[in-house]
């Protein structure tokens, strides 16, 4: 049953070092106020999973807290590089970063294999291209009815996955619209889950009979962080912030100038940062 | 001098090649203003549909990236990324795949991965996102590109995506039943694959563009078709409609700052 814990509090009781972490939101209801707190924690060795890897993976990677990473399509949207992921990659600063590369159909897969419980995903992809010569875990499988050549790779099932919510109800139930991404399929098939959320309401009204729901006793943890996808959008209550993008380039680009950016932004300050930055791009 | 950038003829000339029946897959930056031009003018029923799961939108201004809110307010539903990728694209739903890209080779096999060695890369690029399935399971794939001797190579560092692969019937010997690249359209000319080798050959030139110049910007010896066509020039009407787009899209991106 999930338990609403403050941000500390839930990073805590949900994230330890070494474990392996999806942080999901296809470009909405990114989770940055969590990955904060990570950096925050200072925890070490993750193996950090994400379809879209953009700030706040280029953040973690940036500050060392990542010895691994497997994702899809690693870019700062609309923008360009992800220039502290480049430098892991390129150069090995702060230090080597192992990757481990799909494309985003085979991502979405193993996500769903694995909230389904299955050990492999199985779909039609990679065929006529480089990445299964330089990832040893893309395989093919033959259908046993058709002969048909697919492509399989292991499901994904994190220790932990974060997301990002617009609500959570008193009975710790999650709710979510809009571009629901891969969200629903991480939490189910991670072991723990950690979700942010706008806010906590008595009831979800008004919703649709088929809105996304997360039920309490799927979920480990809740933390309450208005604002805490920015310079993500939570749909409803604020805009993508898309100036901050564009200007993460050029803070990105430079070693020092990350690590004081970090410093201000983020060593030196709280989950409370978050509220003013929604409050500047509430939704008309 | 002409009254539109070459960029513009690009972009005009990607969308021309859209239809109002099409299912459209979009990619982001260049596709996407060619796609919504093409809904914005000739084509207003074109189903666009972007990988974060945005079914039919209709956004008024250019996103900035693939799941900005405005694809969502204004699309027809939105669904899971993993139902977006299995049922819909996997599932045969998509009649036009249009891509970018950041390197391209003769056969239309596309790079965005690494420039330089796999381990040890010169330049890490984004990586493949939905592409290298997008390419396999669409129908068709238009490609959109500016053209110069840095993206149009010899032989690509990587392949993201497949294209005709070494040519002729390559796709269908690794058993893809899918057309592949039917249409790469740059801000020179516009190539289509030649019907035996699948060698990607120029069959319309840009207005005022020179052989020459087509040539000093590519990577390969370039084949010409038969019969080159020249290039309609944009119409007052789709330069209208184009400069609309990307002054509301940056007022709209613009006003945040």
């Amino acid at each position: 049953m999930s338990q609403v814990l403050s941000l500390a509090a839930a990073v805590e009781a949900t994230i330890r070092d070494g474990d392996s972490v999806a942080m999901e939101g296809f470009t909405h209801l990114i989770p940055h106020a969590a990955g904060h707190e990570v950096i925050r924690q200072r925890r070490k060795h993750l193996n950090l999973i994400r379809m879209t890897p953009d700030i706040i993976y280029d953040q973690l990677i940036g500050m060392g807290c990542a010895d691994k990473l497997m994702f899809s399509w690693g870019g700062n949207p609309g923008v360009g590089s992800l220039h502290r992921m480049r430098d892991a990659v390129e150069n090995g600063w702060p230090h080597a970063l192992e990757i481990e590369e799909h494309s985003h159909a085979a991502m979405a897969n193993a996500y769903e294999a694995g909230a389904a419980g299955l050990p492999c995903a199985i779909f039609r992809g990679y065929i006529g291209v480089d990445l299964p010569k330089v990832n040893p875990n893309i395989k093919r499988i033959t259908c046993p009815f058709t002969g048909e050549q697919l492509a399989a790779i292991p499901s994904i099932r994190p220790d932990v996955a974060v997301i990002h919510a617009q609500k959570a109800d008193r009975a710790g139930n999650v709710f979510m619209e809009g571009i629901v991404g891969v969200q629903k399929h991480a939490v189910l098939a991670a072991k723990r889950s950690l979700v942010t959320v706008e806010e906590i309401v008595d009831e979800f009204s008004p919703r649709s009979l088929n809105a996304t729901i997360l039920p309490a006793w799927t979920v480990t943890a809740i933390a309450v962080v208005p604002g805490g996808a920015h310079p993500s959008y939570a749909h409803g209550y604020y805009m993508r912030d898309n100036a901050y993008y564009k200007a993460w380039d050029a803070v990105a680009r430079d070693r020092d100038g990350f690590l004081a950016w970090m410093k201000t932004n983020v060593l030196d300050k709280g989950p409370e940062v978050f509220a003013a930055q929604r409050q500047r791009l509430a939704a008309a | 001098m002409a009254g539109y950038t070459p960029n513009e003829m690009m972009t005009v000339a990607a969308a021309r090649a859209l239809k109002s029946s099409d299912v459209c897959f979009v990619g982001i930056g260049q596709p996407s203003a060619a796609c919504n031009l093409a809904r914005l003018t000739h084509a207003p029923d074109i189903t666009l549909i972007y990988e974060s799961g945005t079914i039919a939108t209709k956004p008024n201004i250019l996103p900035l990236s693939i799941g900005d809110g405005e694809l969502c307010e204004t699309a027809l539903t939105t669904v899971s990324v993993p139902e977006m990728f299995r049922y819909w694209l996997q599932g045969g739903r998509i009649t036009i795949g249009f891509l970018g890209g950041a390197q391209i080779d003769k056969y239309a096999n596309l790079n965005t991965t690494v420039v330089g060695p796999y381990d040890k890369p010169k330049v890490r690029l984004p990586g493949g996102g939905g592409a290298p399935e997008i390419a396999i399971s669409c129908r068709e794939i238009f490609i959109i590109m500016s053209q110069g001797k840095r993206g149009f190579v010899e032989k690509l560092d990587f392949f993201t995506s497949l294209g005709h692969g070494e040519g002729g019937a390559y796709r269908e010997k690794l058993g893809v039943t899918t057309m592949g690249p039917t249409r790469l359209i740059t801000d020179l000319c516009i190539f289509e694959p030649d019907p035996q080798s699948k060698e990607m050959t120029v069959t319309s030139i840009h207005p005022g563009v020179s052989r020459d110049q087509i040539d000093a910007n590519t990577g390969w010896r370039v084949r010409y078709a038969n019969a080159v066509a020249e290039t309609p020039e944009p119409r007052a009407d789709e330069l209208a409609a184009l400069r609309e787009l990307h002054a509301r899209t940056k007022r709209a991106h613009g006003d945040q700052a």
